[in-house]
């Protein structure tokens, strides 16, 4: 059991390290599409620790990308701040500018729960929307704005190279810190929450507190993302913090496995993949992508990431059954 | 959302009181009311529980008996009267702050944590009372104190070997017990224990009732109990509720001979 777990964690690093060994040599395309994974892989990041460890399925992260996103472009586009080695900052801001976004909407969102808390995140990802779609003067409307370079600091971002071993950084420092963060007494206690939000009370935990820290972080991780996704795509538009954005990232989640951090990139990875690359190809592509939600939600309830333990399962036992034997109340 | 700010932040910066005032009952109701609609589910109930008390609650169905754990607990806001605990007025306290005091509760119907394991439930249960369970940047695995705290409660108990098995996998009369275990994992001063050995066989109610008298004696317990086994073994004091109201209250023999509750038991005129 023990043994098993250590080996799952350390396919994660092995992962990335590959990844970041082979991306150099794919063709410009695909690495695009790497990028792009890595940055949703971000959001789904935030979608997981609310859905899957808090059990709160959030319909709005668009609305924390789409801050992020605007942040970036705006102080590019106003304040030429951004382009140099001021980056990383950009970045920190992206990240409280998301934080600050969800500080705000969780004293909405967050006295609401299952289905409730779905409309209310999804209103509120639509406010965002609108402010972005109607605030001309500051977001440019429908034309969005673009945002032509992107930064270099001794280092040219423009290169796509260069551009993924930044995301790719971002993304790994995101996924440990989550991986920390889950791990620790406070995460711990968003899965009791997940599990039984009255015992937690109970328990003497001031759950809606709990609920809302963890509404503000995944909305710092949804910021973050944002910043990224601008200088990805060179343009941010009110397209980018639609709904549908919202929805992917909740179904890359439910596709990879809530509650498994890196499923959200495998979910990513998929959906990118069918929809950026399988359209190339053929254009049934939407079929195949809504045949494999509706086959992963029928076989796979804990999404790709239950897979390998499905298999297992399924084949022969090897009669590793604990015994069982009777309980009592030793006194 | 003004409601949520009220009683989250602004407790947060005040704090409430997290200790007892001494020489004070462990828990007093005063007055205690509480109606659904027309229906007076408990109506001016006077209670006192003081430390090393064990007090049992019967009545029959509908009595408002878990109504009375829900007022006490907090769960639902009171209509009239007054919960005094420790010697605080918590009458408009939230739950976790009258838990913050050393009140702690157990359900009438298991409310564990399914999906997790038996000592995740336990450091769960463990951690509630203390400031780290805010901690973000640390290991839970690397508070080695409330791992020793949690072994030693399991190991009394028996489940140390089955530690690691998630709860949904454990057997009804399991889980009942870790639902106390959990009820005792922040070492309260007072336990109310809403049906301890529902749905357990004849048995098992005999080694929970057992277990139960090897407590702390310090500890004061409130139980509603219906296996009047259970019930008597435990406890030295009985109260009657009915329709709300407590229409009877006396030490265990007292109550065996009164008319009163053989009539609203058995329903003789």
């Amino acid at each position: 059991m023990i043994n098993l777990l250590r080996n799952k964690v350390i396919i994660v690093p092995a992962v990335l390290l590959l990844l970041a060994l082979i991306s150099p040599f794919v063709p410009s395309f695909i690495l695009l599409l790497i990028i792009q994974v890595l940055i949703f892989g971000i959001l789904a990041l935030s979608v997981d620790l609310l859905l899957g460890y808090t059990g709160l399925p959030s319909l709005g992260q668009a609305a924390y990308l789409g801050m992020g996103a605007y942040l970036a472009a705006i102080l590019v586009d106003r304040f030429e701040f951004g382009l140099s080695c001021d980056f990383p900052l950009v970045l920190v801001l992206g990240i409280l500018i998301g934080a600050a976004t969800a500080a705000f909407f969780g004293l909405f969102a967050i006295r609401a729960t299952g289905v409730y808390f779905l409309i209310i995140t999804l209103a509120l990802g639509m406010v965002v929307w609108g402010v972005a779609n109607r605030w001309n003067s500051m977001t440019g409307g429908d034309n969005g704005i673009n945002v032509l370079s992107r930064p270099a600091c001794g280092v040219d971002l423009s290169n796509d190279v260069v551009f993924f071993y930044v995301v790719f950084v971002v993304y790994s420092a995101a996924l440990g810190g989550m991986y920390v963060l889950v791990n620790s007494p406070f995460g711990k206690s968003l899965m009791g929450i997940r599990e039984s939000e009255t015992r937690m009370q109970m328990l003497g935990y001031n759950t809606w507190f709990h609920k809302y820290l963890a509404f503000i972080i995944a909305g710092g991780y949804g910021g973050l993302s944002g910043v990224l996704w601008t200088h990805l795509n060179g343009i941010v538009t009110p397209e980018d913090v639609i709904l549908t954005t919202s929805v992917d990232a909740l179904l890359m989640v439910v596709l990879g496995g809530p509650g498994t951090l890196v499923g959200g990139a495998i979910g990513a990875m998929v959906v990118v993949g069918i929809r950026e690359y399988l359209s190339t190809w053929v254009e049934w592509w939407q079929y195949v992508l809504g045949g494999v939600y509706v086959l992963t939600i029928y076989f796979l309830p804990e999404g790709l990431m239950g897979l390998p333990k499905l298999i297992k399962k399924r084949r022969p036992a090897r009669k590793s059954e604990p015994p069982a034997e009777a309980s009592s109340v030793e006194t | 959302m003004f409601d949520a700010i009220r009683t989250t932040v602004v407790p947060l910066f005040k704090g409430r009181p997290r200790d007892p005032i001494p020489g004070h009952p462990c828990l007093s109701l005063q007055g205690l009311s509480k109606s659904f609609g027309g229906l007076d589910a408990v109506s001016g109930l006077d209670l006192q529980v003081m430390p090393g008390d064990r007090k049992g609650i019967i009545g029959p169905n509908g009595a408002g008996k878990t109504t009375l754990f829900n007022l006490i607990t907090g769960v639902f806001p009171v209509t009239s009267g007054k919960v005094v605990l420790f010697g605080h007025d918590a009458t408009k306290w939230a739950s976790y702050d009258r838990v913050h005091l050393g009140m702690s509760r157990t359900f009438q119907v298991t409310n564990l944590f399914p999906k997790l394991s038996v000592m995740d439930n336990l450091l769960l249960a463990a951690q509630g009372l203390r400031a780290m369970k805010l901690a973000m940047w640390r290991f839970q695995s690397s508070y080695g104190e409330l791992h020793g705290k949690c072994r030693e409660l399991l190991e009394k108990v028996g489940f140390w070997d089955r530690r690691d098995v998630e709860i949904r996998h454990l057997s009804h009369g399991e889980q009942r017990q870790i639902e106390i275990v959990l009820g005792l994992a922040t070492e309260p001063r007072l336990l109310l224990l809403d049906e301890p050995a529902a749905g357990l066989s004849t048995g098992e109610s005999h080694e929970m009732a057992a277990f139960l008298n090897n407590l702390d004696p310090e500890l004061a317990i409130l139980m509603i109990e219906h296996d009047m086994d259970v019930a008597f073994a435990v406890v030295n004091t009985i109260a009657v509720l009915h329709y709300g109201e407590l229409i009877e209250e006396g030490t265990t023999e007292q109550i065996r001979a009164s008319e009163k509750v053989q009539k609203i038991y058995l329903g003789v005129d």
